[in-house]
């Protein structure tokens, strides 16, 4: 099948101090056609994308659009020519309703009320409903990706980007979001689909281009390829699936029981009657789609945020209403979400990082005195043992790639030699390799004999380690399962199938 | 155009070179200043940093540096270690004005009786009168999340209310023909902080604050607690996950900020000032954040900064009385300083670059 | 009808007097942090704003320059703050503290010529026979033109942050500038405006103080008003017709501690004069321990710098 092309791309390159974030990329869109960007975190998506919305200008190469020069120099001359993107981060205001936010995204909004109609139609006419007068910050994350993408639809695009779309869903609102964006390729509207899950590339995509290290290397037809030699494209290297040595379980030794927190920001999630159990040497998966309550159930387990006595146990000691310092002292550590600003303080050394968590476990203070010395030795073999690419310990944790820094916080943290440790999002916006090495890691700890949370969102993820998995929804967590042999059906569903689909179809029925 | 781009490690270059930036644009900028207003600026400027120093009158004026820097310093320290954790001590005036009114209290409520003990107990009063009114911003933050920069500031105008009160009413010499003013701490010699060695003006408030000095300085440097106070400042998620409770660090900081003030204000009462009297409060409570900015937060930092700052002020007295140069002149001049300090700030965290030649280059 | 020989109908309209200072000054920050930014230097642009208006007032003898050259004047000093935290992204605190620093000392230095002069007299708006009305007559047809100004821009930003375009852009940039930049807003160039127009407000209010509150000039003539306004920014949770209140009822306070004090009421007058004080510190606790949804209303990105770094 042959297409008219819509938007051309030629040669393009794009300099940051130290990275050549794009070099001399070219490929073409056709009309109505889905095509793939597919590469790993780092290898310069972002950037790309960014230049074609405007919100970036290329220091060299050209595109046209249907023929014509297309230079956008912000992004209301890229949405003036039917450029539309639904951002990996949103783009979105919690503060402001949805008709507010999708007011924002257009160069020339109706009033209110006829918005509120038009928002009522399109979403619905795509399958996505959305009730206008809520505040987004009350919404799921399905539901607000909703939001940008009715933000785009109702200005009509001819090309219409979409960075890392499915992170935030469930398999069913993966299938419901496929079927819209088969439905506007249908319509003659091109997408331009970005990701690294190749799956999906497999499942929607009609041409693909693969990107490594900001250059072009490759271009093909997903359909007639195989996963495993799309991924080798991308990565560029055969990746080993990591090995776990043994699976014999211990005792218990993190219970955690009726675990309810009540969030103290006003978006948070409630956690509702947590309950659940790991044995030394098991690795227990907690999945869930971002914002339900992942961030609130690490703050409760870390000790950030105290509850009762005994909704949490470490080996037969309660210690729910203990603090960070003192539950390490019982060998119970963490790895936040956000590295930066939360398991570290960007301004600060690695050196002054490792004292940051390491202080208690390793003995850094004596009377309060720092060891500046065991610190340092501290910091060294944390990024030795963890591979951790830094010009030094001195410096700042800012300055290391987002793989480092988590190499480099898991390292910390795994070296104190914990009874149970506790990780949000370890791999997540790491590149392959990097994500490959912590799934070992962890793996090798557990096979000594601690116990291992994993909270994530990436459902391959936990398959891959987890021996038993749960899903976190709304607060509230499901039955642990054993991973063998779950289907992804079964998983979706464990997720909370379409969320909030049920709601926004009711809404409507009344309205 | 110029195009900033942040700095992967702050630039430990600039860390010291932007106070002696900021110094020299001041001076340059003064010196404008001084001549829109009909001055000479070169004799201006040699005026407020050199002669106080090097001048035919230095002899007097370099004790009266110390004078001037003492306090200074002392409340900067303070304060310091409360900017670098986030939080925002602006009342130091009115810690400082309490800490005097306090600390007096004590001494003038046992006169005439003579005891080595009396001037020790003033400083503790001195010190718990500034800690008091630190406190009070602390635990209304702690308790209701009420902003301490406002509450702080409001309570600098409640104290001056209570000194015009305690200068004209409590505090009021008995012996003084219905003036407003206390009795003179120099004519009660166990309750005075005198010069300790004649002309140099170092009195015990001096040597607190060098005391202050090093121990900060050894508490930033080496203590888990600075470690902490650092960490909160920078990455208050990053403090609660590495064990830090927030609220006893609020109340620790405001608390040592405050006492500090307060004993700023006892030794500034017992020693040059003298006495309690309406206009006694100076504004060291102010400018002491300018010095604590001017230092970098840092410690040593704050010792030349706070000499300095004392400089502007000997120096801007010398030339209201040479030169006709009006005191406010070096208020704004001290405003200034700050300015550009905050201005070249920029250098330590941002690479500034022409983009024409970054394109080349790369 | 007095009580404690304090009339009610002159109370009032002497609260409407006294407010207006805060009410410009709170009006102006208000916007100023809606738009994500923190100006701690209100109290320094509002002295500027005092001196400015004062000397434009009195060389060229008439008020209503006065107030221009008063708005510029804290406008301009407003500048330093724009070029200190949009440009070279200092921390916003220190920088508004150093504004009124600088401010305090600069005006102080400016007005050394105008002390003991008598501004030229803003009078009242000719409201002719409506002004004989009992008591209304003297509470709301007896004032200058600046009184009802500063309700009518009390309403005019209420009505822009609600129902305009550029309301929402405004709201949208304090509450994410990232989200904001990333559909193409320029975020320095909307918060520089609102900077702006914050030290124009808050210059007109120090104008009104040294032209017709006080009038005449001294030093520290505002006597803290600027930092009460940031108060009644938090009091009012960041709505517009809640900033009037306060500033009402601040006002209010001020007038009547003052006729207390006249009317040699058996309170001592030092606890009258801290009254102020001490019941904005009372009311900031009322205000900021409510929690939940209210809290909504602050901007989520007030006092962070904004860096497009890639």
């Amino acid at each position: 099948m042959t297409r008219e092309t819509l938007l051309t791309i030629e040669g393009l390159s794009k300099s940051y101090p130290g990275v050549k974030a794009n070099e001399d990329v070219s490929f073409k869109i056709g009309a109505g056609e889905v095509h793939a960007l597919l590469g790993e975190n780092g290898a310069g998506k972002s950037t790309l994308v960014k230049m074609i919305y405007g919100l970036v200008r290329p220091d060299e190469g050209r595109m046209t659009l249907r023929g014509a020069a297309y230079e956008p120099s912000e992004p209301r001359e890229a949405r003036a020519a039917g450029v539309a993107m639904v951002f990996q981060h949103f783009s979105l205001f919690d503060a402001l309703n949805v008709a507010e936010n999708v007011a924002l995204g257009m160069d020339n909004p109706p009033a209110q009320r006829e918005l509120a109609q038009r928002i009522r139609e399109v979403s619905e006419g795509y399958g996505l409903p959305l009730d206008p007068a809520r505040l987004v910050g009350d919404l799921s994350a399905g539901e607000r990706q909703r939001v940008e993408i009715v933000r785009c639809l109702l200005q009509d695009p001819k090309l219409l980007i979409m960075d890392e779309p499915t992170s935030v869903l469930t398999p069913q609102e993966v299938n419901i979001l496929f079927d819209t964006l088969r439905q506007l390729s249908a319509e003659g509207t091109s997408i331009l689909y970005i990701s690294h899950k190749l799956e999906e590339i497999k499942a929607l995509c009609d041409e693909a281009t693969i990107l490594r290290r900001g250059k072009v290397v490759g271009t093909c037809t997903p359909r007639e390829k195989s996963a495993r030699e799309m991924a080798e494209m991308m990565v560029g290297a055969t990746l080993n699936a990591p090995e776990r040595a043994s699976a014999e379980f211990g005792d218990v030794s993190l219970q955690v029981r009726q675990l309810s927190v009540t969030p103290t920001n006003p978006f948070g999630t409630a956690l509702r009657d947590i309950a659940f159990e790991v044995r030394r040497g098991e690795v227990f998966g907690i999945g869930g789609v971002a914002g339900n309550g992942q961030d609130e159930l690490l703050l409760a387990l870390s000790g950030e945020v105290k509850t009762a006595r005994d909704c949490v146990q470490v080996n037969g000691t309660d210690i729910g209403d203990l603090g960070p310092n003192e539950r390490r002292k019982l060998g119970l550590v963490t790895a936040p979400e956000e590295r930066l600003g939360h398991a570290a303080a960007p301004d600060m050394s690695l050196m002054e990082n490792a004292l940051l968590s390491g202080d208690v476990r390793k003995g850094l203070t004596r009377k309060g005195f720092i060891d500046w010395p065991g610190t340092r030795d501290f910091a060294r073999n944390v990024v030795e043992k963890f591979d951790v690419r830094t010009p030094g310990i001195a410096t700042a944790a800012r300055a290391l790639s987002g793989g480092n820094l988590q190499k480099f916080v898991l390292g910390r943290e795994i070296m104190q030699d914990p009874e149970v440790i506790i990780v949000n999002q370890p791999t997540w916006g790491v590149d392959a390799a990097a994500a490959a090495f912590i799934r070992q890691a962890l793996l090798d700890l557990a096979g000594k004999g601690a116990a291992v949370v994993v909270i994530s969102q990436d459902i391959d993820e936990i398959m891959e380690i987890a021996d038993r998995f749960a899903a976190l929804n709304e607060g509230r967590l499901s039955d642990p399962v054993p991973t063998k042999g779950l289907t992804i059906d079964q998983i979706g569903l464990m997720l909370g199938g379409a969320h909030g689909m049920h709601k926004a179809e009711i809404h409507h029925a009344e309205a | 155009m110029l195009r900033l781009e942040k700095r992967p490690t702050p630039s430990q270059f600039w860390a010291w070179g932007t106070p002696v930036l900021a110094v020299v644009l001041t001076m340059i900028a003064g010196g404008i200043m001084f001549a829109l207003l009909g001055k000479d600026p070169f004799v201006a400027i040699k005026t407020i940093f050199w002669d106080p120093v090097f001048g035919e009158f230095a002899w007097y004026l370099r004790g009266q540096l110390l004078v001037k820097a003492g306090p200074l310093i002392l409340i900067a320290v303070g304060l310091s270690l409360g900017f670098r954790a986030g939080i925002w001590n602006i009342g130091a005036e009115g810690q400082y004005i309490m800490g005097a009114i306090f600390g007096a209290s004590v001494g003038l409520a046992v006169f005439p009786t003579e005891s080595r003990l009396i001037f020790p107990v003033m400083i503790i009063a001195g010190a718990f009168g500034g800690w008091l009114w630190g406190m009070i911003p602390a635990i209304l933050k702690t308790r209701f999340n009420t902003n301490e920069i406002l509450v702080s500031l409001m309570l600098v105008y409640v104290a001056q209310t209570i000194l015009s009160k305690a200068a004209t009413g409590f505090l009021r010499n008995p012996q003084g023909q219905g003036f407003p003013g206390s009795r003179n701490f120099s004519t009660y010699p166990a309750a005075s902080n005198p010069e300790l060695i004649a002309g140099t003006g170092m009195h015990w408030g001096v040597v607190a604050a060098f005391i202050a000095v090093i121990t900060a300085y050894v508490l930033l440097q080496r203590h888990i607690l600075g470690f902490q106070i650092k960490l909160a400042g920078q990455a208050p998620r990053a403090a609660r996950f590495a064990g830090v409770n927030p609220k006893k660090l609020i109340v620790l900081c405001m608390g040592i900020s405050g006492a500090l003030a307060g004993m700023a204000g006892l030794f500034e009462v017992a020693g040059p000032a003298g006495q309690i009297s309406i206009d006694f409060a100076s504004g060291y409570g102010f400018t002491a954040i300018i010095v604590a900015f001017l230092g970098r937060l840092n410690p040593l930092g704050i010792l030349l900064a706070g000499l300095v700052m004392a400089l502007t002020y000997v120096g801007g007295e010398m030339a209201s009385t040479n030169l006709g140069l009006p005191s406010a002149a070096i208020q704004a001049f001290q405003g200034m300083l700050l300015f550009f300090l905050l201005a070249a700030d920029l250098l330590s965290n941002y690479r500034v670059r022409l983009s024409l030649l970054a394109k080349e280059t790369r | 009808m007095d009580f404690m020989g304090i009339n009610p109908a002159v109370l009032i309209a002497s609260l409407m007097v006294a407010s207006v200072p805060i009410m410009l000054a709170a009006i102006g920050e208000l916007v100023v942090e809606k738009s994500g930014v923190l100006n701690l230097g209100v109290e320094g642009m509002m002295i500027m704003g005092a001196i400015c208006g004062f000397a434009v007032a009195v060389e060229t003898g008439s008020p209503l320059l006065g107030f221009l050259g008063g708005a510029a004047g804290a406008a301009a000093l407003s500048l330093i703050f724009v070029v200190l935290t949009q440009v070279f992204l200092a921390n916003q605190v220190a920088t508004g503290l150093a504004l009124t620093l600088f401010g305090l000392g600069l005006s102080s230095l400016i007005g050394q010529g105008y002390v003991g002069i008598k501004p030229p007299a803003t009078g009242a708006v000719p409201f002719g026979p409506l002004r004989d009305i009992p008591f209304f007559g003297k509470v709301i047809f007896s004032h200058d033109w600046m009184v009802y100004a500063s309700v009518a821009i009390i309403a005019a930003v209420w009505a822009m942050l609600k129902y305009t375009r550029a309301g929402l852009i405004l709201r949208a940039v304090g509450e994410s500038h990232d989200a904001a930049h990333a559909l193409g807003y320029k975020v320095v160039r909307i918060r520089v405006l609102a900077i702006m127009f914050g030290g124009a407000m808050a210059g007109l209010g120090g104008a009104y103080i040294s032209l017709v509150r006080v009038p005449q000039w001294t030093d520290g003539i505002t006597a803290g008003a600027g930092w009460i306004a940031l108060a009644i920014v938090v009091f009012a949770s960041w709505q517009p017709w809640r900033v009037l209140i306060g500033a009402y009822l601040f006002g209010g306070i001020t007038v009547l501690q003052l006729n207390l004090q006249a009317a040699g009421a058996r309170i001592p007058v030092e606890y009258l004069s801290m009254s102020p004080y001490l019941i904005t510190i009372l009311v900031l606790v009322i205000m900021s321990s409510g929690r939940g949804r209210t809290s909504l209303n602050a901007p989520a990105s007030l006092g962070q710098n904004f860096h497009a770094s890639r």
